[in-house]
Parts: structure tokens; C-alpha cells; sequence
């Protein structure tokens, strides 16, 4: 199996405090792969080395090697808007633009100039929201507000936007820690659907989530990989005490 | 976390288990009593018990199904619910089988007596200590011993050959003791299922401790 991300001896700092150390761990292509631990373990700092997300804090500060293609994403002179175009982001809240539906999915196609015209747009955006499962319930209302929109149908209209401009990789930070269960199982399912096309890493507290949607988990405590392997071992038969207390909730 | 809501129901289905072992080792250790010393109360005794045990069945069923519905174990957890319910009705069969035994006791006990048992205490004594190790095996989630009792089913069935070779002898040299070598020859039959039973608890008990399985090895 190819592996579309490979990070070795990552370390990452935000001034003197070190907040990863020494993580090395590798994503498949075409897999979702999980991270899970306490707050404040570094997962969601891991998660957005991924696509340099951390380069606007202006102290932080990043060592080792993370290549995405075998290109490495901290080498000097990488073109960051390529590799935030390349690895997608979605966010815990989601975050539509206050523009109508059609124009949020539009957006990132518009400002990266990867369409052709008028109907190539909008083709691209019924794509895009196709993808994301939400077409067929905004179809009618593409040039509502996007705030008319349930939670769950802003993320997924987020996830859509995302999917727009053709990313190769998705990464997302807790996309369902704030939506209802139908609406979170929509997302966990999609995410399931997307796989097909796309590389997945998912941060997210709900264990049952993990266990429901991801190939792989990565286990983090305290900035440092306790334990990587198949989700199917990791809940069933971890290798480390630590993980095996920390998915049967004896702590966190 | 010290204590986990979780803790106090996996307790609970620990001690529902091992009261149901226990009472499913002096089912088979009463059975064959009624037998070897002819005691009719004490065959109808088991036959009464027999109840009981299946109704511990129902409750570890129950509390299992909730524990898995409401608690959603991992890991050692869920390995260890999954290994009671699947251990519970290998205890209900095996008592089944002491009933079956108290029920041959009853009948044989009216034959005159058949003297050569020969194998048969043997055999129900290997039977017994087989299940209550088992038992212990179980609860001390203890992988090495389990294995060394599997081992110890080919006894049982060592002994079962022989004891069969010799129900039939006897049939053909005193034909007066048909019936009672007959009924004694579905004794042994039972006592050699109770010890293949045995060895798929101690199967379940490698699972519970080391997340293998080792049964049908040589399908995996």
C-alpha cells in the first residue's frame, strides 16, 4: 500500500515549550487514519503540521521531516497555498462564508483558478456538493444563505467547500464533536464514501467514532505516539497498557 | 479514573459466572456420586438443580447484552464480556449432561450392579478436575494453564475408548448386564463431551487473556 503522508522524527515547539517529540508515523493512501488522546496530547498540533496550518502562529516552530509524494512539505521555498490546496482542512465549528451556498463552494474553485468557466463552475460546485451528500437537499436553494443551513448541513456545505478545489488529502479536526447523532452519522459516513477518493485523518475525542470510521489509529499522550497500528487491534488487543487504559476510559 | 461505572457490572457478571461454574462442577461431581454409590435422592437433587443453573444462564445473558448495549467495552473489556457469554452456555451444556448422568443413575441404580467400572471414577474424577482448573483458569485469565488442560482432554478420551471396550466385553460375556452397560456406556459418552466442553473454555479463557483464537488453529 503507498503511503501518501511519511513523518519521521517530527518534533514541534511552540517557543521553549516542546508540544510533539519525536513522532514518526506513516498514512496510507486512500485510508482514514484516526488520532485519538487526552486533550492537550498534540494531536490537533500533529494534525495541522499536515498542511503547515501552524506557520500562522507566529512562535511555533517545527523539526524533522514530513513528506507528503515524497515531497517535503518544510523544505524551503514550498509553495504553501499549493500544499493547503493539495491537503484540505475541516474544523470542529463549521465555518461557511456569510455568502450563499453556491458561492461558498465556489469560493476556494474561484481564488485558485482552476475553472474553466461559467458551467464548468458550476459544475464543479454540484460535484463538490454531491460528494459532500448535502446536493440533494440544497439543490433548490443554491443561492440561499449558507447560514439557513442546519449544523450538521454547514459542515457538510465546509466539507464541500473543501472537496471543491480537488485537495488529495482531508484533514479534519473533531468534524462531528458538535452535531446531533443523526447529523454526526451522516458525517461518519460520508467520511467512509470519501475514503475512496481521498486520504483521511480524523482528530476526534468520540472513540466509537474512531472505531466506526478509521482504518488506522494513532494513539498520543503527551506530545509522544504511545501507539500506531490497525483500528481493529487497537481496540481489541492494544500493545500498550496505556492505550488499553485509555480506550477503556480508566483515564482521560 | 479509579472506578469505572463499567467496574461494577463486570464484577457483578464475574461473581454471576463463577457461581454458575460452581454450581456446574458440583452438578457433574453429584451426578456421578448418584452413580458410584447409588444414591437416587442425590441423582434427583442434580435433576432439580439443573433449573437453577439455567436460570443463571438467562441472568448472564441479560447482564451481558446490557453491558455491551450500554457500556460499549474495549479491549480487555469487551474481550472479557464476550468470553462470559460465550463460556455461559458451555456451562449450561455441561450441566445438561450431569442431569443426563443423574438421569442414567437413576435407571442403572435399579440394574444389578455392574462391579467392573474400572475407568469410570477415573474418568469423572479427570472430568471434574479438568472443569474446576478450568474454572480457575477463567479466573486468573491464566493462557499456559488453560493450554495443559486441553492437553488433558486426550485422557478423557483415552479413557472413554477404554471404558467402551470394556461395556462391550461385558455386554457379550454376561448378557443379563445389557441394560446397565448400556446406560453406563452413554455415561461415558457424556463424561467424554463434558471434557471436549472443558477444552473450549479453556479455548475462550486463551482468547480472554491473549486475544488469539485458538480454536480451529489450523483454519487460521
Amino acid at each position: 500500500m503507498n503511503q501518501k503522508i511519511s513523518i519521521s522524527n517530527l518534533n514541534f515547539y511552540y517557543g521553549k515549550a516542546q508540544a510533539l517529540y519525536d513522532i514518526t508515523l506513516e498514512v496510507p493512501e486512500r485510508q482514514v487514519v484516526a488520532f485519538i488522546g487526552p486533550s492537550g496530547c498534540g494531536k490537533s498540533t500533529f494534525l495541522r503540521t499536515l498542511n503547515r496550518m501552524n506557520d500562522t502562529i507566529p512562535i511555533a516552530r517545527a523539526d524533522g521531516e514530513i513528506l507528503i509524494d515524497g515531497e517535503n512539505i518544510y523544505a524551503p521555498g514550498t509553495d504553501v497555498v499549493a500544499l493547503r490546496r493539495k491537503v484540505g482542512m475541516v474544523f470542529q465549528k463549521s465555518n461557511p462564508f456569510p455568502k450563499s451556498i453556491f458561492e461558498n463552494v465556489a469560493y476556494g474553485i474561484r481564488i485558485n483558478g482552476i475553472h474553466d468557466g461559467k458551467n464548468d463552475l458550476s459544475e464543479r460546485v454540484e460535484k463538490a456538493l454531491r460528494d459532500a451528500a448535502l446536493w440533494d437537499e440544497v439543490k433548490d436553494r443554491l443561492n440561499s444563505s449558507a447560514f439557513g443551513l442546519s449544523g450538521g448541513q454547514q459542515q457538510r456545505l465546509c466539507i464541500a467547500r473543501a472537496l471543491a478545489v480537488e485537495p488529495e488529502v482531508i484533514l479534519m479536526d473533531e468534524p462531528a464533536s458538535a452535531l446531533d447523532p443523526i447529523a454526526a452519522q451522516k458525517i461518519e459516513e460520508l467520511i467512509v464514501e470519501l475514503k475512496k477518493n481521498y486520504t483521511i485523518v480524523i482528530v476526534t475525542h468520540n472513540m466509537q467514532q474512531a472505531s466506526r470510521v478509521s482504518d488506522k489509529t494513532a494513539f498520543f499522550m503527551l506530545g509522544k505516539l504511545v501507539e500506531y497500528g490497525a483500528t481493529i487491534k487497537m481496540f481489541q488487543n492494544p500493545d500498550q497498557r496505556l492505550t488499553e487504559d485509555y480506550i477503556t476510559g480508566r483515564f482521560g | 479514573m479509579d472506578h469505572r461505572i463499567i467496574d461494577e457490572q463486570l464484577d457483578i457478571l464475574r461473581d454471576k459466572i463463577l457461581l454458575m461454574g460452581g454450581a456446574t462442577e458440583a452438578a457433574v461431581q453429584r451426578s456421578m456420586r448418584s452413580l458410584v454409590t447409588r444414591d437416587n435422592e442425590l441423582a434427583s437433587q442434580v435433576l432439580e438443580e439443573e433449573k437453577a443453573i439455567d436460570q443463571m444462564e438467562l441472568e448472564i445473558d441479560r447482564l451481558s447484552v446490557d453491558i455491551l448495549a450500554l457500556q460499549h467495552p474495549a479491549a480487555r473489556d469487551l474481550r472479557f464480556v464476550i468470553s462470559v457469554a460465550k463460556i455461559t452456555p458451555i456451562l449450561e451444556r455441561i450441566a445438561d449432561h450431569a442431569g443426563s448422568i443423574a438421569e442414567a443413575a437413576l435407571i442403572i441404580n435399579i440394574e444389578p450392579l455392574v462391579k467392573n467400572y474400572v475407568d469410570f471414577p477415573i474418568m469423572a474424577q479427570t472430568a471434574a478436575e479438568m472443569l474446576r482448573s478450568a474454572l480457575d483458569a477463567f479466573t486468573n485469565e491464566d493462557a499456559q494453564l488453560s493450554r495443559q488442560i486441553i492437553e488433558r482432554d486426550k485422557e478423557i478420551d483415552a479413557s472413554y475408548n477404554r471404558v467402551f471396550k470394556q461395556l462391550l466385553e461385558m455386554m457379550v460375556e454376561n448378557p443379563s448386564a445389557t441394560t446397565g452397560a448400556a446406560h453406563l456406556l452413554f455415561v461415558a459418552k457424556h463424561l467424554e463431551r463434558i471434557g471436549d466442553y472443558v477444552k473450549d473454555i479453556c479455548e475462550l479463557n486463551v482468547y480472554l487473556r491473549e486475544a488469539a483464537f485458538i480454536k480451529h488453529s489450523s483454519l487460521n
